[in-house]
């Protein structure tokens, strides 16, 4: 096992490079030159300014240049300096990160439980109403966009209800430590997480309750039933177990889409995570900022695939860690 | 009268709730949006809205204006200009101190001087003029002006040209520098934290220079990057204060009739925003001066003042905003009229060539706007094709002249010397950059008239030159001008002086205070 996580590893790391090497040329494709967003916000833009900025971003040497000098400080764990916000680029990840974590974390553990419980008593009960009420909202669900579950969950919870912040991490200026600030957080958490959550929990229980009923059709399931098992351990043990391969399959994929998700979702709740940095480091085409986010998310789906392939042995044993 | 002509007009008056004068209270805590967020917040690196906003409270520079736009001390509390109108003379303020405690003196300006010629292009472009700065004494500045400037006492504002630190500064690398997102500045509040997309808190400064004031203890900027978010946030009490332009203008009605809340259109005299339509006069139906005209025409912009902008603003009479030096209505007119507009295409030999719009990509405003315009060039026979872009590749195209028609505004500097001529002389015209001329209008009338503005004396001469230069630009249309915008200010009625000078909520809150 331990040479099947090297192996992977060491693949990750060449993915990786290859990644942002590929998204050091996409990002210079779009057009939009950092100096000349610069120059206009700062309401002038003359030649000096702007060859200023272009020699600060370092944008006057050729491109294999900074391609080179880019790669060589990813090498050595230096994502490079954001000029537009004056700092460190691996700093200003590290503020936001832990923000983006919770958030997909908490969107993924939710959406990943409730799609898996629901689409479990959906094909528990198919055909039935609770099946067709189930089906019904995962499909709307799944198709509401999710700045507009956004909205609406702001002007009910929020403007309405008066039950939960709308927007921010956390009471600012409430000064909160400890229990109380923790509450805080997550009361803040809750719509942002449930929203983002929501969408990927109406693909899981389509998934798991779709993989449920063919799985239920094959044999096994009919000799464990002969055997004399229960039916809520063959559910349980053979059922479910054997139909969440396709669900974990999707779930490792959904990592990179989660964080996609996030940008749309931060920016709604106004909760300060890397979504948030990469689409304003996007529309200001902060090179390095923007790169470094790319890396860090990649690293971040890497991760989350390597995770998913050692799942899936948990899941099922049968599969074994290639060497 | 429709709802929004009327909440416009009354926002043309100040307020749309009465004020009285009253004794200012001590502290407390103000709430305000902030968007976006600033990319950092020492304002001589970087000039942008958002960094002024905030930073113009720790930050000060020599001069304040008046909403007439008549300077006021700051830091300087006198000044005094010579006979031949070359030399300045400003006398500092004793006993201002930066936060950290060290005094501020006159070699800090001198140093700011030097700073600024290299970091802010718009500064620099300022002080063109200035042949030399020199300090007497720790309390005095004197500038000595090539030739006569007509607009120097106006570039002193904070955002223009504020007062950096030198003991800080000097001799370190200005762009690493840590203070530069921890800045250290003379103003009425200090800055204390900065929590990345969530808020920036500015806190008293206890030892301000004028006795008994700021009034408010904090200052908290929430940094909230959605519109719709941002009306919810006032909506539910969260933040005291909108700055113009911080939500949609389709919510500023409905957020103007919420419970104790106050809406001003004041503060941005300084500014003028004006908005209208880079024309591109160097290729294609454009390049004739009738289709420019027949653009003017076909416009309605009463429907986008009363509709798209809920009746906010006022239609521009041309390249001066009114609130601006030297402004004058006495040119041609281009009143909405579709017929003259397809007389004066088919006068031109219009055959249907495309002619390609570039919308500003600012939010669902400008998005409206854009399909209006578009509507209405269309019904007068143009061809018009809209290329979609977010606001970093806008800009690129806008530089390098790859457009036919786009959409701007521009802030004016309140004087045509300043903030106007840059956009239609020819020695603005300089592909790569996208606030001169990138309409590429070259006249040598236009060019000499500015050229003279900007230093003759007296004040007379000057009008007399602007306003000619007016009219002649109007007829030409190198731009097809639109609106004077307005950017109403939201706050809850118990936030009280927060705008007093002509620069609004971007001077500070150093006179604002809340009554509790």
């Amino acid at each position: 096992m331990l040479s099947f996580i090297a192996q992977r590893v060491l693949k990750g790391v060449i993915v990786l490079l290859a990644i942002v090497v590929l998204n050091f040329f996409l990002i210079r494709l779009a057009p939009g030159d950092p100096a000349v967003v610069m120059a206009g916000e700062a309401g002038a833009s003359d030649q000096i300014f702007v060859n200023q900025l272009r020699e600060k971003f370092g944008l006057d040497k050729p491109l294999p240049e900074q391609l080179f000098l880019y790669v060589k400080g990813v090498v050595t764990l230096d994502l490079g300096f954001s000029f537009r916000q004056q700092a460190p680029v691996a700093k200003l990840i590290g503020e936001r990160l832990p923000a983006t974590l919770l958030l997909t974390l908490t969107a993924f553990a939710i959406s990943l439980a409730l799609g898996i419980l629901f689409g479990t008593f959906a094909a528990r009960f198919a055909g039935t109403f609770l099946d067709t009420a189930i089906t019904v909202f995962a499909l709307i669900f799944y198709a509401m966009p999710i700045f507009w579950v956004a909205l609406m969950g702001i002007l009910l919870f929020s403007v309405t209800m008066d039950w939960l912040p709308s927007f921010g991490y956390e009471t600012v200026g409430a000064n909160l430590t400890g229990f109380a600030h923790a509450v805080d957080v997550a009361k803040h958490l809750i719509m942002p997480a449930m929203t983002l959550g929501l969408f990927f929990m109406a693909t899981y229980t389509r998934m798991t309750r779709a993989s449920m009923l063919e799985v239920k059709r094959l044999d096994f399931v009919k000799t464990a039933r002969a055997k004399g098992l229960s039916d809520a351990v063959i559910q349980r043990r053979h059922v479910l177990r054997n139909a969440l391969l396709p669900v974990v399959t999707l779930a490792g994929v959904h990592s990179g889409t989660l964080i996609g998700g996030a940008v749309i979702t931060e920016t709604v709740f106004a909760w300060p995570g890397i979504g948030r940095l990469m689409y304003d480091a996007l529309l200001q085409r902060d090179y390095n900022l923007l790169l470094g986010v790319f890396v860090i998310c990649s690293a971040m789906v890497l991760i989350f695939n390597l995770i998913t392939d050692l799942v899936y042995r948990l899941v099922d044993p049968r599969i074994e860690f290639a060497s | 009268m429709p709802k929004r002509v009327l909440l416009g007009l009354l926002l043309a008056c100040g307020l749309t709730a009465p004020t009285l004068a009253q004794e200012p209270k001590t502290g407390g805590v103000i709430n305000a949006v902030i968007q976006p967020e600033p990319p950092g917040l020492m304002l001589a690196m970087v000039q942008n809205g958002p960094v002024q906003m905030v930073s113009g409270n720790i930050f000060e520079g020599l001069l304040r204006y008046s909403p007439k736009l008549e300077p006021q001390p700051e830091l300087a509390e006198s000044w005094s200009v010579s006979e031949d109108a070359k030399t300045y003379t400003f006398k500092l303020r004793k006993g201002v101190t930066w936060h950290d405690g060290k005094p501020f003196t006159a070699a800090d300006v001198l140093f700011s001087i030097e700073m600024l010629k290299q970091t802010h292009a718009r500064a620099r472009n300022n002080l063109a003029q200035v042949d030399k700065v020199e300090a007497p004494d720790d309390y005095t500045v004197v500038f000595t002006l090539k030739q006569p400037f007509g607009p120097f006492l106006g570039i002193f504002e904070v955002g223009s040209m504020p007062m950096v630190p030198k003991h800080l500064y000097e001799g370190t690398d200005w762009k690493t520098n840590p203070y530069n997102n921890a800045p250290v500045g003379t103003g009425p509040f200090m800055f204390r934290e900065w929590q990345k997309g969530s808020f920036i808190r500015l806190v008293k400064n206890p030892n301000y220079h004028e006795k008994g004031k700021p009034y408010l203890d904090e200052i908290y900027w929430q940094i909230i990057p959605d519109a719709a978010a941002r009306s919810v946030a006032y909506e539910t009490g969260k933040v005291d204060v909108l700055p113009g332009g911080s939500v949609e203008n389709f919510d500023v009605p409905r957020l103007s009739k919420l419970k104790d809340t106050c809406v001003t259109g004041a503060g941005w005299e300084f500014f003028s925003p004006l908005a209208w339509l880079w024309l591109n006069n160097r290729q294609g139906p454009l390049a004739d001066k009738r289709v420019r005209q027949a653009v003017m025409y076909a416009i309605d912009r009463d429907f986008a003042k009363d509709v798209i902008w809920n009746g906010l603003g006022k239609v521009a009479t041309g390249p001066s905003a009114s609130t601006i030096k030297y402004y004058t209505d006495d040119v041609k007119k281009y009143p909405y009229d579709p017929a003259k507009a397809k007389a004066l295409l088919k006068e031109a030999g219009y055959k249907g060539e495309k002619i390609r719009l570039l919308p500003l990509a600012y939010g669902e405003t400008w998005q409206r706007w854009g399909e209006a315009v578009k509507q209405n060039l269309q019904d007068v026979g143009i061809n018009i094709e809209t290329i979609a872009t977010d606001v970093a590749g806008g800009n690129q195209k806008i530089g390098d002249w790859d457009y036919d028609i786009a959409f701007t505004y521009l802030y004016q500097y309140g004087d045509p010397a300043l903030g106007v001529g840059r956009n239609y002389v020819s020695s603005a015209i300089a592909k790569g950059q996208m606030f001169n001329n990138v309409e590429g209008y070259s006249n040598p009338e236009i060019d000499k008239l500015f050229a003279d503005g900007a230093v003759a004396t007296p004040d007379s001469k000057r009008k007399e030159i602007y306003e000619k230069a007016q009219k002649i630009l109007v007829e030409d249309v190198p731009v097809a001008w639109m609106l004077e915008l307005q950017f109403p200010t939201i706050t809850r009625c118990k936030v009280k002086n927060l705008i007093t000078t002509g620069i609004g909520v971007n001077d500070g809150f150093k006179d604002a205070w809340l009554d509790k």
